[in-house]
């Protein structure tokens, strides 16, 4: 259950909604798990209830950021940054080191922060671990769409990082 | 960024027609596939010579091991307590519908 709330927390942003959002996949899946067919993937089966329940629950809330807000940036963009930055302030080849400095509040918040298809396919595949072909069903999207959104959604995810990286004072101020 | 996304079964190790020679990646194919090898969704024919470049480029090792570690750290941050009162409410309705038979609670 612990991953499945937090995949909740990441989905609606709120523990009220979260709770009533795994609340209403624990029922859901309970009720049809005659339907589950076994040596399929359980876990994948349960976050596409999850995932299912809360495009339709809260779909109709039409909320900012939308795709199209999110500006491409280019390849490694946080490792250039935080390498430029971290070296000055906490020593040589320190990039690795410079990411424990990322709290857990800004870590979900930089997530929190990005368009919904990019949040959920980023955490279906980075938090939870979901290959590619089971983020396209878990999401009923082709497999390209997967790709597409988990390479502007990681990117976009490294740009929100870079802006708390920034307030720490790793990252290299003349970097853009 | 269109090539990144295209998923087709194109290989440079296959362009030049030696099929005995195992291809060898440069820099900017590595780390154009970076993260479809850290998914682990690349061809083995693609992972062995994105694999032949890390064992001979620092630099891009470096960068391999950022990435990791940075996915280490989005994962590991983004844990979150389960209300005990919510464990509590699921338990109770799930007994309830396996009483029940899924009729809703009164």
């Amino acid at each position: 259950m612990p991953s499945l709330y937090s995949a909740a927390m990441r989905m609606t942003r709120n523990s009220s909604d979260a709770e009533d959002l795994v609340q209403e996949t624990y029922l859901k899946a309970y009720r049809a798990f005659g339907g589950f067919q076994e040596g399929t993937n359980l876990k994948a089966w349960l976050y596409k209830i999850l995932t299912n329940t809360f495009i339709n629950t809260y779909r109709a809330r039409k909320r900012r950021p939308e795709e199209s807000d999110v500006e491409d940036v280019e390849d490694l963009y946080l490792y250039h940054r935080l390498g430029a930055g971290a070296s000055a302030s906490i020593g040589r080849s320190a990039e690795d080191e410079a990411l424990d400095y990322f709290t857990d509040s800004e870590v979900k918040a930089a997530i929190e922060s990005l368009p919904e298809s990019f949040r959920m396919t980023v955490l279906l595949a980075d938090v939870e671990g979901f290959s590619y072909k089971e983020i396209a069903d878990i999401m009923d999207v082709p497999i390209g769409t997967v790709m597409s959104r988990l390479h502007r959604g990681r990117r976009a995810l490294q740009k929100a990082l870079a802006e708390y990286g920034r307030e720490h004072g790793l990252v290299d101020v003349h970097a853009g | 960024m269109s090539e990144f996304d295209r998923h087709d079964a194109e290989s440079a190790a296959d362009d030049d027609g030696v099929v005995a020679d195992a291809h060898v990646a440069d820099c900017e194919e590595t780390v154009h596939r970076l993260y479809h090898y850290l998914d682990g969704e690349l061809t083995d024919e693609r992972r062995t010579a994105i694999q032949a470049h890390l064992d001979e480029c620092g630099p891009c090792v470096d960068v391999l091991d950022f990435e990791a570690e940075l996915r280490r750290v989005i994962a590991d941050r983004c844990k979150d307590r389960v209300p005990t009162q919510l464990r509590d409410r699921i338990a109770e309705l799930i007994d309830h519908e396996r009483l029940t038979g899924g009729a809703p609670p009164a």
